[in-house]
């Protein structure tokens, strides 16, 4: 099964960093990102830009609304994602648990929603 | 089982037993509703054949195979399209449980599902209740004082859970073995505990949810045996409920254990509660289950409330709270020393955590005991009216308004 791994945190907690601490924190997400690609549980990733870099877009019949910012104010936000194909929630569980944004914030497992398109419409029966 | 209608007793074995038949069709078929449809036609069947045949000699594998069948039924009936294939598989799967005395007992692996963390907690406990304990919806919302709709909207959503976002159907391997079996167990002991904790209500169907609880626990023990804490637990249920009808009077109202007639606890339930924590030390590997038991079974061995070992009471409460530390077991410790060495040495430590239980009655009423016992009567009446103005069982509130009148 294909999950995403959504990494949310406080970017407000997000402390100015030196030099060396940043090059340890780079290193801890590297190590991480190729132990999923060891276990072959890797299929995509990225780090996002903080939400103050968020465009929000709504369109109405015929009106489209443009507004600056994230699409809801929470107390923490979506900072990165990961992609994962894995046996089952337990696999899942486990590599959420290990990502460094497990202990910066929470993790947020969301299986991929499967959508049998060969099947067509008869999938539904 | 006189008195019983023969549809109640085939109802009684058949739920029994059920268990076993949705374990292992869940797990050929891959489908929880698919599993329990085909088991409830199983039991119509019963319901036909049982009064005039007899319950078969192994209820579980006879459920199981015609169960089996229902589930064949059902395929064959289904429309074959798209799933041809699919429908095609899970015939021949069920093809395989073919001799009955070769179907394997899948019960753990459905205890483990249905236990698992990713379910909300009260959606593994009506899980747990409805498939390996065979309980109705409505058994369950009548036991849990809930609306049946509100229990039948959890299990759904819990079952779509475990389709939808992929819990494995699996007893979880080694490294997670021991992680999952302390949620098994918690879930086990809060069943137990529902049916323990309440006096009021609807009472005996409360009972049936302790014995419900210790049946399953069995279940746990007999199929993944040697597990310190689960045989830990057992001996705690059965220490427990030995006690079950001197916990209530004639009225109803709950009997503080130093009260009860313990002439009416249940001596064959102690022997095997004894019997069982001695088994679970033997494995030796403590834990909180275990040490709780082992203070049950101090308070089970004495002949007189006054007989009881409370220095050994004390200890034991020392060791859970360093193991499960909480300022629920540090109050049982500071009551178990003052009984052990004087209300003077017990004193100080429940002033120790009154701030952090300042809003738990039975703080109050202990340290008020404490300081009748010293002879501080002004103090021990505000605490035992404190106590009352926190208490909300009626038993408890008449035992302190008592106290607080001979003050």
């Amino acid at each position: 099964m294909r999950y995403l791994l959504l990494i949310y945190s406080d970017e407000s907690q997000r402390a100015p960093m030196t030099e060396e601490e940043s090059a340890t924190g780079y290193q801890r997400w590297a190590d991480y990102t190729n132990w999923l690609v060891e276990k072959r549980w890797m299929r995509a990733g990225d780090a996002l830009q903080p939400t103050d870099q968020a465009t929000s877009v709504i369109v109405r019949g015929s009106e489209r609304v443009v507004t600056d910012g994230p699409f809801a104010e929470t107390k923490e936000q979506l900072g990165g994602f990961y992609m994962i194909e894995v046996d089952n929630l337990d696999d899942a569980i486990e590599a959420a648990a290990r990502c460094p944004g497990a202990e910066l914030g929470t993790m947020e497992v969301r299986p991929i929603a499967e959508f049998n398109l060969a099947e067509g419409a008869n999938s539904g029966q | 089982m006189q008195g019983r209608s023969t549809e109640e007793v085939v109802d009684r074995v058949f739920r029994r037993e059920s268990g076993r038949a949705v374990a292992t069709l869940i797990r050929v078929l891959g489908d929880f509703d698919l599993a329990e449809e085909a088991v409830q036609d199983a039991f119509l069947t019963a319901l036909e054949r049982w009064p005039a045949d007899g319950v078969p000699d192994n209820p579980g594998a006879w459920i199981t195979t015609t169960a089996r069948n229902r589930a064949i039924d059902r395929l064959r009936r289904e429309k074959v399209g798209q799933a041809k294939a699919e429908t095609a598989d899970r015939l021949r799967a069920l093809d395989a449980i073919d001799e009955m005395h070769e179907i394997p007992d899948d019960r753990l692996r459905l205890i483990f599902t249905c236990c698992h963390p990713a379910l909300a907690i009260d959606a593994r406990v009506a899980l747990t209740l409805r498939t390996v304990g065979g309980l109705s919806t409505r058994e369950i919302a009548r036991a849990f004082l809930a609306p049946e709709p509100t229990i039948a909207q959890r299990l759904v959503r819990a079952k779509r859970k475990i389709a939808g976002s992929g819990i494995p159907y699996r007893v979880p391997p080694r490294e997670l073995l021991a992680d999952r079996l302390a949620g098994v167990q918690a879930v086990l002991y809060l069943i137990f505990n529902e049916g323990y904790g309440s006096t009021a209500g609807a009472e005996l169907v409360r009972t049936d949810l302790c014995d419900e609880a210790i049946w399953m626990t069995r279940i746990v023990d007999r199929l993944l045996p040697g597990q310190p804490e689960v045989v830990g637990l057992l001996a705690l249920m059965l220490l427990q409920h030995s006690r079950r009808d001197a916990r209530t009077d004639e009225a109803g109202d709950l009997v503080l254990l130093e009260d009860q007639d313990r002439g009416r606890w249940d001596h064959a339930m102690i022997d095997e509660g004894l019997a069982t924590l001695d088994r679970a030390i033997t494995l030796g590997e403590p834990g909180a289950y275990q040490l709780q038991a082992a203070i049950a079974a101090l308070h089970a061995r004495a002949p007189r409330p006054e007989d009881t070992d409370w220095p050994q009471i004390a200890t034991l409460y020392g060791s859970l709270a360093a193991i499960a530390p909480s300022p629920v077991v540090s109050l049982n410790r500071a009551v178990a020393v003052a009984m052990a060495d004087g209300p003077a040495a017990g004193l100080p430590l429940i002033d120790e955590l009154a701030a952090e239980l300042d809003g738990y009655h039975l703080l109050h009423s202990a340290r008020a005991d404490l300081l009748r016992r010293l002879g501080r009567d002004d103090e021990a009446r505000d605490a035992y009216r404190r106590a009352l103005e926190l208490a909300t069982n009626p038993a408890e509130r008449a035992f302190l308004g008592r106290r607080l009148a001979e003050r």
